[in-house]
């Protein structure tokens, strides 16, 4: 992974920085002992390493501006950090730069039940957001399966996604607003609890630019009322083909269940091998999930359940009880553990339309056999967000490489078939460089334009979403 | 002028010597100076899926086409769209590219997202001529930044759209409207509030208020299978069984009842300024009640205020300081139809207009103006 050399001008001048840093900050709020700092060395994508010159802890917007200001001063890279479970190497540090950490800032600031929002500092995980209002019967409805973990920082700084975003929408369709600190250290308020924009959508384009455009140390999230139950069925089928057939005709008859996930058969093994969830063995498994009142479920899993029996299930299995249901979810919710158990491995993540998922699975088949390395299907079927996971021996010399050639062939082969390269992990470093793949030179112009005016010295998270040939100019121009 | 491709289109923006006026219907009252361009060739259904809920189509093609092929797979637009031809006495077909570029939403906007919360892609030709493309057709995607959102609702400032892809949803067997009648605005916020806050799915909500309150109308509407539907009609029913509550069921008369809202049906017949004030539901009555408007009504869950105002008005005068931002819809008053911006936020929308039109030529001061 290629890299920008860091400046040595910067890490020379590291003691000064340290020492404003600390002028602003409370004393336990700045580490730059080089132990210490290696805690901050990369994030979920461990295969790619590099201490920063700082890490900084702040506990307010006040203070993050004061640290933003003093490295835009000094001309120092600030990469931002949630809680660091990014997969595709999103808070990745480069030696010269400051990791600016919002994990100290996990208070709920205002909880309104009346408008269904909650203000919350960015810091806070994902899921104590719902546990912050679920006492009233409210959740908040993006859930990443990160979600013990990762920050809402991160979630929308990745415009992150989940489970449930058929119905429910992911980060983007759920943010009403922040409060962000942009390179300069200017406070900048966009949205609130009212919906839409008076003007430009400043708020949609700053979701998901991955920490490029500022530093969102609060925001307003749309509150949603839990429904009052929810089932998931299971099916098996002895085809790609017809299972995905199954979903397209699900949707079609005008259901929109909550979660549709796909499971294929090395991913149905392994998770039954780890998890003894009692799946049946076949080439596709599909766990449907639909929410309501006791009779409103009912309701739609009669409908789905007639669909499934049309294309010859060799499993239909109903949860009985929220105990049956759990034993369903099993499986599924210990596919990625499962995984880890038998070998190291890649999760990608591109998206697809969902017609194309036999072609697709076909393809990947013959890839893996091309590659000699084995592949999982974890799936997003409603939505056509795809989770292969390759698996490859860390300790092997070339697999790594090897593993990621394979999944950028898998992730070429999204695009061509009309779908894209991330649906919800985000760019970072990990598919920077496949970025022509999707788009021609002027529609990423178009989008580092975006980054110029909002970091005109391009100081913010540097190195990741854009292939570095492409944005070297305006780097080097700014600097 | 009337480009037939996007090839066109580009030609044309990259040679202009001045400003140019795009537009698809001209129904939404946004037209700027300069030379016109319509959309009108750039028409037709590029893609349709409807097993996998996507429809992407051509920025000029009218929205009745698209209802049309939509409504053959028994699928629909989830948020919406308004149509202002009632309200501002426009004619002509509205477009899907207007829609998208002015991000325009109706009632259904609270439950399924606004138009931009819809759109899975867009082609642009920036105020350079160059072709831009950004997300695509699929329902997941953070590949990049997200510019589908900011060409959502900047009304043709940041390029001309060319194709726009939309997530679409299927439409729903049953619907029902629960009618609350004779609240004061007060008391029709919170019991909106209350059956948003339910977990009976909610997908419309809305009060009219009048004159006389005992005429005031306050509707709260659910969508979905048969059963389902009669479930949450009764229990929304028994939520309200302290007021005057009645249930319609008619699919035709329900229909009328939120096409109305869309449109802003009850304000059409007064004279006078229109402004739309979004807010925190709650605020709603209060800035109402600052407007001192000749009439007035509130989608959203009292989150958007519809108010009529004497010609010439600046509400935001009378609104003072506030969560939130007032649009000129119909009028005369010399102030900017849109809420001006905080001067950072002010400074940033300049500077993305500066990058994506640097001549300035797109639909000028649409949004400044």
């Amino acid at each position: 992974m290629d890299m920008p050399n860091p400046s040595a001008s910067v890490i020379g001048r590291k003691a000064r920085i340290v020492e404003r840093l600390q002028s602003v900050l409370p004393k336990d709020s700045v580490i730059s002992d080089e132990a210490e700092t290696r805690a901050y060395e990369c994030d979920a994508l461990t295969a790619y390493r590099c201490p920063p010159l700082a890490a900084v802890l702040p506990r307010t917007t006040q203070e993050v501006a004061e640290v933003l200001r003093i490295c835009h001063q000094e001309g120092v890279p600030v990469v931002p950090r949630g809680a660091g479970t990014s997969l595709a190497g999103g808070s990745l540090p480069t030696a010269d730069s400051i990791i600016l950490g919002v994990s100290r800032m996990t208070q709920v600031l205002e909880a309104d039940y009346d408008n269904r929002f909650v203000r919350v500092q960015t810091g806070r995980t994902n899921l104590s957001v719902t546990g912050a209002v679920e006492e009233e019967d409210f959740f908040y409805a993006p859930d990443p399966s990160s979600q013990l973990a990762c920050a809402i920082a991160g979630n929308i700084a990745m415009n992150s996604g989940g489970a449930h975003c058929l119905k429910y929408g992911v980060t983007t369709n759920n943010l009403l607003g922040v409060t962000m600190v942009q390179m300069d250290g200017t406070i900048v308020e966009i949205g609130g609890a009212h919906l839409d924009p008076g003007g430009l959508d400043l708020l949609g384009v700053i979701c998901g630019s991955e920490g490029q455009l500022g530093v969102v140390t609060e925001a307003t999230l749309r509150i949603l009322r839990k429904p009052e139950g929810a089932r998931p069925v299971l099916m098996g089928f002895d085809s790609n083909e017809v299972a995905g057939t199954c979903v397209s005709d699900i949707i079609k008859a005008g259901i929109l269940p909550v979660a549709i996930e796909f499971m294929d058969r090395p991913c149905i093994e392994a998770c039954e091998a780890f998890a003894k969830a009692g799946y049946p063995m076949c080439e596709a498994l599909l766990i449907v999930e639909v929410e309501g009142s006791e009779a409103e479920i009912q309701e739609q899993l009669a409908l789905i359940l007639e669909i499934a029996k049309r294309h010859n299930p060799v499993e239909l299995r109903e949860a009985k009880d929220a105990d049956e249901a759990g034993r369903i979810w099993l499986g599924r919710k210990s596919a990625f553990g499962a995984m880890g158990q038998i070998n190291d491995y890649m999760c990608l993540d591109g998206t697809i339309p969902v017609s194309e998922l036999p072609y697709v699975l076909r393809r990947i088949g013959e890839l893996s056999k091309h590659y000699g390395l084995g592949v999982a299907n974890v799936f997003h079927a409603g939505d056509g967000n795809m989770h292969p996971l390759i698996l490859f021996d860390a300790n092997k010399p070339g697999d790594l490489e090897l593993c990621e050639a394979f999944g950028a062939d898998i992730l070429r082969l999204c695009v061509e078939v009309g779908g894209c390269l991330t649906g919800e992990h985000g760019v970072g470093i990990e598919k920077r460089d496949l970025m022509l793949d999707q788009y021609a030179p002027e529609d990423l112009n178009a989008q580092m334009c975006v980054k110029d005016v909002f970091d005109p010295q391009w100081l913010l998270n540097p190195a990741k979403v854009f292939p570095l040939t492409s944005s070297e100019s305006r780097r080097h121009a700014a600097e | 002028m009337r480009p037939e491709s996007e090839a066109e289109l580009a030609e044309m923006i990259k040679t202009a010597d001045g400003p140019l006026s795009i537009r698809g219907g001209a129904t939404r009252g946004v037209l700027t100076e300069g030379t016109p361009i319509e959309t009108g060739g750039l028409s037709g259904i590029s893609l349709y899926d409807p097993g996998a809920l996507t429809l992407v189509v051509k920025a000029g093609t009218p929205l009745a086409d698209i209802e049309t092929a939509l409504d053959a797979e028994g699928q629909r637009l989830p948020f919406e769209p308004m149509d202002h031809r009632g309200l501002l006495g426009t004619s002509g077909a509205p477009t899907i590219g207007g829609i998208a570029a002015g991000n325009i939403s109706g009632p259904r906007r609270i439950q399924a997202g606004a138009c931009r919360d819809l759109m899975l892609g867009v082609r642009f030709v920036d105020g350079q001529g160059t072709v831009v493309k950004n997300g695509g057709r699929v329902m997941k995607n953070v590949t990049g930044y997200d510019l589908v959102k900011l060409m959502a609702g900047s009304w043709g400032s940041l390029g001309a759209l060319t194709e726009v892809s939309f997530k679409v949803l299927p439409t729903p067997e049953a619907t029902a409207t629960v009618i609350l009648t004779g609240l004061g605005d007060e008391d029709a916020v919170s019991a909106m509030s209350k059956a948003l806050g339910s977990p009976f799915d909610v997908t419309g909500a809305a009060h009219i208020s009048a004159s006389d309150p005992a005429d005031a109308k306050t509707m709260i509407r659910i969508e979905g299978f048969e059963g389902s539907v009669a479930y949450r009609a009764g229990e929304l029913r028994d939520l309200f069984k302290a007021q005057d509550v009645t249930v319609e069921t008619d699919p035709t008369q329900c229909a009328a009842l939120w096409s109305a809202i869309r449109d802003v049906e009850p304000l059409q017949d007064h004279s006078g300024d229109v402004w739309k004030v979004s807010c925190k539901p709650s605020d709603g009555p209060e800035l109402a009640r600052r407007l001192q408007a000749e009439a007035v009504m509130y989608d959203w869950g009292g989150g958007l205020i519809w108010a009529c105002l004497p010609e010439g008005t600046d509400a935001r005068n009378r609104l003072g300081a506030f969560g939130g931002h007032a649009t000129l819809v119909r009028g005369t008053a010399k102030t900017p139809r849109f809420h001006p911006e905080t001067a950072v936020l002010a400074t940033l929308s300049q500077g993305l207009r500066d990058k994506f039109d640097p001549r300035g030529i797109l639909n000028p001061r649409v949004m400044t103006g």
